[in-house]
C-alpha cells in the first residue's frame, strides 16, 4: 500500500494562497479557519535577501504524536496511503492532538471535532490530486507515493535539494520542500 | 440601508426563474441557490462560465453540490487559465455569498455621501433615473451625462447610454493604469500592448520586470508563464524598490531608487548601443532615426545612471549584456499599472525602445501578434451623432491620448467647461479608490443632477450616489461573449450558475429596461440576452447551445511571430519603429526619452508606493469572506532601519499622514528588510469607509486616500500617483 507524501518546489511557489483558497472551498473549511497556510521565511539584509515561501499543512507524519495522544482513537492513520485522519464522530474535542502537533496543523472545528488536512482523501481515492495541488497556478506542488521509487515525488526528492519542517521533532514528516 | 427581512431575502423574482428555466433546457442548471432551491438536484453539476473577479476573464467551471454552489475551478480548455484559476478566481464563490452585497435598488434620502437610503422597486429606481436623464438631455444635451465603467459587464449599459447620446465614456484602466504603456508602445511600434498582454513570457529566455510584481499580481496567464520561466531557468531581472516575490526568483535584483527607472533604461540602451550588442539587422531594417537616437543616449553612461538610480555600475553593465545575449527572446515587460510619476509614457517608450534594440517585438520570447475570434456585432440601429466633442481632453491638451481620460471628465464636471456634465453613470468601478484626490471627485459629484452606481457591493462611490442599482454577481448572470485577442482565438461564455439571492438583476436586464424607460426600446430588438448571444454566435458559425455546454470554443492558432509568417508592419508615421519620434518633437516633447529627477521626500517623509495582493482585486473583493480569510487588512511595509529609528514595532498599528496633512485609517506596520529606506509600500484596495461594506469597513488603510497629489502625463493625460510622501503617526 502506498505512503502518500507531497513535494513543494519553493523556487516556483509565489505564495499566492490559491492552495489555501482551494482547500477552503473544496473541503468547506469554516470562516476564520484554514487547513493549509503560507509561511514566508526571509533572511538577509536589503538588498541581499533570500526568501523561501512554504505552503504548509499537516505533514501526515510517519511518527504521529497526534495519534498516540488521542484518548478515543478518533485520530488515526488510514490504511489507504497512510493518511492521518480524524474520525469526526469519535472525536470529543479534547485538543490533546492540537497540542501534540509540532506544526500547529490542527484546530477544533466549530462543530466540535479536531480538523486538519486530509490529503483530500476523498479525491485521491477517486484518482484525483488533492485540491491544493490541482489548483496551484505555478504547478509547484506534487503528490504521490513516497514508497514508489519511480513516482514523481520520489524522483524529485532524490534529485533536488530539499528539506522537511522541524525534522528535530522526530515525527518524520512527509512534506518535502525543494529549494 | 434598511435591514432586509428574511422574507425579502427569500423572494424569487419572476424574471430570474424564467432565465434559469430557459437555461436549464440546455445544461443542467438548477433553480437557485442552497437557500432558495426547492428542487435540489442531487449530486454534482458542472456549469462552465468565465470569471469576473478581475478583468482577465479566465474560463471556469462552477460546481453545484445537491443544488448548492460548492466551488469553482479553471476550465482546462481555456487558453487563459489552462484549467487553473488564480486565488481570487478560486475564491469567487465568496462574491456570491458575501453578506454585504447590495440586495435591492436604493434611492438616496439624505445628503449625498451620508449613505441614507430607501429601498425601492426596479421600476421606481429606473423611472427616477429616466426622468432625470430626460431632464438633463433637454436642459444641457445628452453629452452632459458621462459613463465610467470597468469590465465587460459594462457593455450593455454603454449601449443604452450611447443610444441616448452619451459620448463621454471612460474607464480608470486608461488614465489611472495601463494608458502610458499603450501610448509609449504605440508611439514606438505603432501598436499597443492590449489585455491580456501580448508578452510571450512563456518563451522568453530573459525576462525583465520593472516594478511589475508578477506572483503578487496574479493576472493568471502571466503568473503561470512567469513560474514556468523560473522553472526553465530563464534569466529573470527584477527592478523594484521593494524586494518583491518576483525579486526573490530573480537572478539579478536591482533595488532602484523610486522614480529613476528612465535613467536605468537609458544607461542600459547606452551600453547596448556602445558595445554594439543590439540586433543590427533588425534595427537597420525596421528602425527609423536610429542615428539621432544613438546620439541622444550617448551621455547616459552606467556611471551617470548610478548617481541617479543607486544601482551599481557593473550590475547595470552585466544586466545589459545578459539581455543582449538572449536577444531576441529577451522580454522587457511593459508592466500594467504604470501611472507612477507623470512621465510614464516616456518611461514606457524607453522600455519599448530597449525591446526594439533587442529585436523582441514580433519575435518568439518577446511580443507576439495576437488575434481574436471573429464574431460579428449585433446589428443594432445606428447611434445618434453626438452634437458636441468629448470633454475629457479639450483642445487636444494631451495630444497623444488614445482613450478617454476619467480625470478629464471629472475636471469638466467641476469647472463646467467646455460644457457642464450633470450626470454620472458608474458601472463596477469604485472611483473613490481608483482616481487620485478624493476631494476633487467629491467636488465633481456635488455638481451633478444625477449619479447612478451599478455594482454588486456597496463601494465608497455607491455611498455618494443618488441611485444604487444592485447587480447580480457573475455566477448569476449572462454577459457579453468573451473573445479577447491572444495567442490563439477563442470565445467564452458567462452564464448563470445560481439564482440571485435577492432583488439583484443582470446588467443586460438593467440596460434593456432603462432603454425602454428612455423610449429607446428599439435599440434592444431582442427580448432576452440568449437571443442576442445566439444571434451573434450563429453569425460566427457557432451556437449558444454548444457554447453553454463547453464554456469555451477554441478557434485557430494563426501565426503570431514574424518568423512564422507575420508581415512586419509598423503603423507609425514613418512606417518603421520610431527610435526618434518626429511626431513627439513636433508636439514639443522629447523625441527620445530624457530623464527628469524625481522630487525628494521632505525630511521625515517617505515615498508612498502601492501594489497588488494575489488574493484581492482592486477595492472590490475585501468583503468576500473567503478572500477576507486570506487577507483581512493591508500592512504598511517599513524598512527595518527606519522602523528602529522611529521606534515602530512589527504588527503595531499606526496612521500615515501625507504631505497635505491627510491622515489614513490605522494600519499595521510590517517591519521588513524587503524595502528601501526611502519609501513605504502597501497593497491597494483596503481602508474601506463605506458603512454598508461591513466586513471590510475600517480594515487597513487606503493608499488612494493618501494620494492627494498627482502628476499628469502631458503626453497622454495619465495621472502619476507615486508622487506622495507620508510620515508616521503613532497615536491611533
Ligand atoms: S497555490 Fe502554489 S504557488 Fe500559490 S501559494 Fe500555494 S503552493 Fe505556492
Ligand atoms: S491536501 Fe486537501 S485537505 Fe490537505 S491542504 Fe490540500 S486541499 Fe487541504
Ligand atoms: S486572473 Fe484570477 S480573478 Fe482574474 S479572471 Fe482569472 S481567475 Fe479570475
Amino acid at each position: 500500500m502506498a505512503r502518500f507524501g507531497m513535494v513543494i518546489d519553493t523556487k516556483k511557489c509565489v505564495g499566492c494562497m490559491d492552495c489555501v483558497v482551494a482547500c477552503k472551498t473544496e473541503n468547506n473549511v469554516p470562516e476564520g479557519y484554514n487547513r493549509d497556510w503560507i509561511v514566508t521565511v526571509s533572511n538577509g539584509k536589503f538588498p541581499d535577501i533570500h526568501l523561501e515561501i512554504q505552503s504548509q499543512r499537516c505533514n501526515h507524519c510517519d511518527n504521529t504524536p497526534c495519534v498516540s495522544c488521542c484518548p478515543t482513537g478518533a485520530s488515526h492513520v488510514e490504511e489507504f496511503g497512510k493518511i492521518v485522519l480524524v474520525t469526526h464522530n469519535m472525536c470529543i474535542g479534547c485538543k490533546a492532538c492540537v497540542a501534540a502537533c509540532p506544526y500547529d496543523a490542527r484546530f477544533v472545528n466549530p462543530e466540535g471535532y479536531a480538523d486538519k488536512c486530509t490529503f483530500c482523501m476523498h479525491r485521491v481515492e477517486k484518482g484525483e490530486l488533492p485540491a491544493c495541488v490541482s489548483v496551484c497556478p505555478t504547478h509547484c506542488m506534487y503528490f504521490g507515493d513516497l514508497d514508489d521509487p519511480n513516482s514523481e515525488v520520489s524522483k524529485l526528492i532524490a534529485s533536488r535539494k530539499n528539506h522537511t519542517l522541524i525534522p528535530e521533532a522526530g515525527t518524520s514528516p512527509r512534506i518535502y520542500y525543494l529549494t | 440601508m434598511n435591514s432586509i427581512s428574511r422574507r425579502k431575502f427569500l423572494k424569487i423574482t419572476g424574471f430570474s426563474v424564467g432565465a434559469v428555466a430557459a437555461a436549464s433546457a440546455l445544461s443542467p442548471i438548477v433553480k437557485g441557490s442552497e437557500k432558495i432551491n426547492k428542487e435540489k438536484v442531487k449530486g454534482i453539476q458542472k456549469i462552465p462560465t468565465y470569471c469576473d473577479i478581475c478583468f482577465w476573464k479566465c474560463g471556469a467551471i462552477a460546481y453545484l453540490k445537491d443544488g448548492a454552489l460548492w466551488k469553482i475551478e479553471g476550465n482546462p480548455n481555456d487558453p487563459l487559465s489552462k484549467g487553473r484559476l488564480c486565488p481570487r478566481g478560486t475564491g469567487g464563490i465568496g462574491a456570491y455569498s458575501d453578506p454585504d452585497r447590495l440586495r435591492s435598488p436604493l434611492i438616496r434620502t439624505k445628503e449625498r455621501g451620508e449613505e441614507k437610503w430607501k429601498e425601492v422597486t426596479w421600476d421606481e429606481a429606473l423611472d427616477y433615473i429616466a426622468s432625470k436623464m430626460k431632464k438633463i438631455k433637454s436642459e444641457y444635451g445628452p453629452e452632459s451625462v458621462a459613463f465610467f465603467s470597468h469590465g465587460i459587464g459594462g457593455n450593455f449599459l454603454k449601449h443604452t447610454l450611447k443610444a441616448y447620446g452619451v459620448n463621454n465614456i471612460s474607464a480608470p484602466s486608461y488614465a489611472q493604469c495601463r494608458g502610458p504603456r499603450d501610448v509609449g508602445f504605440e508611439l514606438t511600434f505603432g501598436d499597443g500592448i492590449g489585455s491580456p498582454e501580448r508578452t510571450d513570457i512563456e518563451n522568453a529566455k530573459c525576462l525583465v520586470l520593472i516594478g511589475s510584481h508578477l506572483g503578487e499580481n496574479m493576472h493568471n496567464s502571466q503568473a503561470q508563464e512567469f513560474a514556468n520561466a523560473v522553472e526553465r531557468d530563464s534569466t529573470v531581472i527584477v527592478v523594484d524598490p521593494r524586494f518583491s516575490v518576483a525579486a526573490s526568483k530573480a537572478k539579478y535584483y536591482l533595488p532602484i531608487k523610486p522614480g529613476t527607472d528612465i535613467a536605468l533604461l537609458l544607461a542600459w540602451m547606452n551600453v547596448i548601443v556602445n558595445e554594439k550588442l543590439y540586433d543590427v539587422e533588425y534595427v537597420n531594417k525596421f528602425g527609423f532615426g536610429f542615428e539621432q537616437f544613438a546620439a541622444e543616449i550617448s551621455p547616459y553612461t552606467p556611471e551617470w545612471a548610478y548617481t541617479e538610480t543607486g544601482i551599481d555600475v557593473e550590475l547595470i553593465r552585466t544586466t545589459a549584456r545578459v539581455m543582449a545575449i538572449n536577444k531576441p527572446a529577451t522580454l522587457i515587460h511593459p508592466g500594467r499599472h504604470v501611472t507612477w510619476y507623470g512621465d510614464d509614457a516616456q518611461r514606457s517608450r524607453a522600455i519599448a525602445l530597449l525591446n526594439a534594440l533587442l529585436g523582441s517585438w514580433g519575435r518568439k520570447g518577446g511580443f507576439f501578434f495576437p488575434s481574436s475570434y471573429s464574431i460579428p456585432p449585433y446589428p443594432y440601429p445606428e447611434y445618434p451623432k453626438p452634437g458636441k466633442d468629448k470633454v475629457d481632453n479639450p483642445d487636444n491638451k494631451y495630444p497623444f491620448a488614445i482613450e478617454e481620460i476619467t480625470t478629464g471628465i471629472r475636471e469638466a464636471t467641476i469647472t463646467g467647461k467646455p460644457y457642464p456634465i450633470k450626470g454620472w453613470f458608474i458601472y463596477a468601478t469604485n472611483l473613490i479608490h481608483a482616481l487620485p484626490n478624493e476631494e476633487e471627485t467629491i467636488k465633481a459629484i456635488q455638481n451633478l443632477d444625477l449619479m447612478v452606481v451599478v455594482d454588486v457591493i456597496p463601494s465608497e462611490i455607491a455611498g455618494w450616489a443618488d441611485v444604487v442599482l444592485p447587480e447580480s454577481v457573475y455566477l448569476e448572470r449572462y454577459d457579453d461573449l468573451h473573445a479577447s485577442s491572444f495567442k490563439e482565438t477563442f470565445v467564452g461564455i458567462r452564464q448563470p450558475v445560481v439564482e440571485s439571492p435577492a432583488d439583484q438583476k443582470p446588467n443586460w436586464w438593467i440596460a434593456k429596461k432603462l432603454a425602454d424607460k428612455l423610449g429607446l426600446g428599439n435599440y434592444f430588438p431582442w427580448q432576452h440576452i440568449e437571443e442576442y448571444l445566439d444571434y451573434r454566435l450563429n453569425a460566427a458559425g457557432l451556437s449558444l447551445d454548444q457554447l453553454k455546454k463547453e464554456g469555451i470554443i477554441r478557434g485557430e492558432k494563426p501565426p503570431i511571430y514574424f518568423e512564422d509568417g507575420i508581415t512586419p508592419e509598423f503603423p507609425t508615421p514613418s512606417g518603421k519603429i520610431e527610435f526618434y519620434s518626429l511626431q513627439l518633437a513636433q508636439a514639443g516633447f522629447d523625441p527620445v526619452p530624457k530623464f527628469t529627477r524625481p522630487d525628494e521626500p521632505p525630511a521625515g517623509y517617505f515615498r508612498l508606493l502601492f501594489g497588488r495582493s494575489p488574493v484581492h482585486s482592486f477595492s472590490r473583493t475585501q468583503s468576500n469572506r473567503i478572500l477576507m480569510d486570506m487577507m483581512e487588512e493591508n500592512e504598511v511595509w517599513v524598512n527595518n532601519d527606519i522602523a528602529n529609528r522611529y521606534g515602530l514595532a512589527n504588527g503595531q498599528y499606526i496612521k500615515l499622514k501625507n504631505q497635505d496633512g491627510i491622515i489614513s485609517n490605522k494600519v499595521k506596520v510590517k517591519v521588513t528588510e524587503r524595502i528601501r529606506t526611502d519609501c513605504v509600500y502597501m497593497v491597494h484596495g483596503f481602508g474601506h469607509n463605506s458603512k454598508m461594506l461591513k466586513g471590510a469597513y475600517g480594515k487597513g488603510a487606503s493608499d488612494a486616500q493618501l494620494i492627494t497629489k498627482y502628476k499628469i502625463d502631458p503626453i497622454m493625460g495619465g495621472t502619476g500617483m507615486n508622487v506622495n510622501f507620508v510620515t508616521f503617526e503613532t497615536e491611533v
